[in-house]
């Protein structure tokens, strides 16, 4: 384990192998929580887990278990969950090519793709660094929240609250500062700025997850001052992250 | 139980085929950098909305001072350039702390 984590962190460096240890304990407690509350709702121990493995998105598990907790119909738990998911259909049309080639490596790769390891991803700029994160990110996050899952689930009611700890505040930053240095780009700014102020107004009116596809309907403004011939831009290469409007 | 489980692993399966046809379809396509762009835009744009709705709204209806307090001091020491780290705990203690101070 000791080797292995001295390997982790000669490819990532220290610093990104530290901030992926953060989100990874900070991801474990909110994993210990999902354990907890669901076989506190009277759910059998083994769903968590279950779900934790075979979904791996912590926000759709959450909704799922309340709306089949509450007696709900499973399949609209289904269909909620599948449009709070929606999101990873353009994220893996944006980082996909950091899973590398291969059939297996893009099984694997595309079940590990959660918003943080998108976040940790799209902050590195050279295509090697962007797919050690990924990769770190995505594998330390599935053990550690499910190991979260299953210590909360036999761990009982231990930790449910989250809130108190400031966790839910953490989710937030965590993708906040990740995303930070993709905002230098004044167009791509306008853009986020403007989709995140459809998606707040109108996620009360909506079912969960619509309101944050909306917010794609400010995608165009991201072009603005790209469209017609570039010569600059003729240099950006395809993979790199958003950079600076010249 | 039975449909619990099925809904819950047809969730899963959606959810991967969500994931497993982006990325498919990206390393299919030979993309300008123009595309490119616009691509990983649209994946910041849906997670800075994604900040937006997390940081402020809980279950649709507002969230309460003290979450988006500190996601607000953490992205401000982000701005500034602060580490990570600092980041993200800044941005709990202070949601924890001013809920221990009772601002909900």
């Amino acid at each position: 384990m000791r080797s292995l984590w001295q390997t982790v962190r000669a490819r990532l460096g220290r610093k990104l192998a530290r901030d992926i240890a953060l989100v990874c304990l900070a991801d474990g407690i909110v994993g210990l929580s999902f354990g907890a509350i669901t076989v506190a709702a009277g759910l059998p121990i083994w769903l968590p887990m279950l779900l934790s493995v075979v979904v791996f998105a912590g926000a759709s598990q959450f909704m799922f278990v309340a709306l089949v907790a509450a007696g709900g119909n499973p399949l609209a738990a289904l269909a909620a969950g599948l449009l709070v998911n929606a999101r990873h259909l353009p994220f893996g049309l944006a980082i996909g090519d950091v899973l590398g080639s291969g059939l297996l490596r893009r099984i694997v790769g595309s079940h590990l793709m959660i918003d943080e390891s998108v976040a940790f991803a799209l902050s590195q700029k050279d295509s090697d660094r962007r797919r050690a994160a990924y990769w770190a990110c995505g594998i330390a996050l599935f053990a550690c929240w499910n190991l979260g899952v299953v210590a909360g689930a036999f761990g009982g009611r231990a930790i449910s609250n989250t809130d108190a700890f400031g966790l839910d505040a953490a989710f937030p930053a965590v993708l906040l500062a990740l995303i930070l240095p993709s905002l230098r780009d004044r167009a791509v700014r306008l853009a986020a700025l403007v989709g995140a102020v459809i998606a707040v107004a109108l996620s009360p009116l909506l079912p969960a997850g619509l309101g944050v596809l909306l917010s794609l309907a400010a995608l165009p403004l991201a072009m603005i001052g790209r469209f017609g011939p570039t010569p600059q831009e003729a240099t950006v290469t395809g993979d790199e992250p958003a950079r600076a409007a010249p | 139980m039975i449909a619990i489980v099925l809904a819950g692993v047809g969730l899963g399966v959606g959810t991967f085929g969500f994931r497993f046809a982006g990325a498919s379809l990206k390393s299919r396509m030979t993309l300008s950098a123009r595309t490119q762009h616009l691509l990983t835009a649209s994946s910041v744009v849906l997670l800075v909305a994604l900040v937006g709705t997390s940081t402020l709204l809980d279950g649709g209806s507002f969230a309460g001072w003290a979450r988006p307090a500190g996601v607000a001091v953490g992205g401000l020491l982000a701005w500034r350039k602060a580490p990570f780290v600092v980041v993200v705990l800044a941005a709990a203690a202070v949601a924890a702390g001013l809920r221990l101070l009772g601002v909900r």
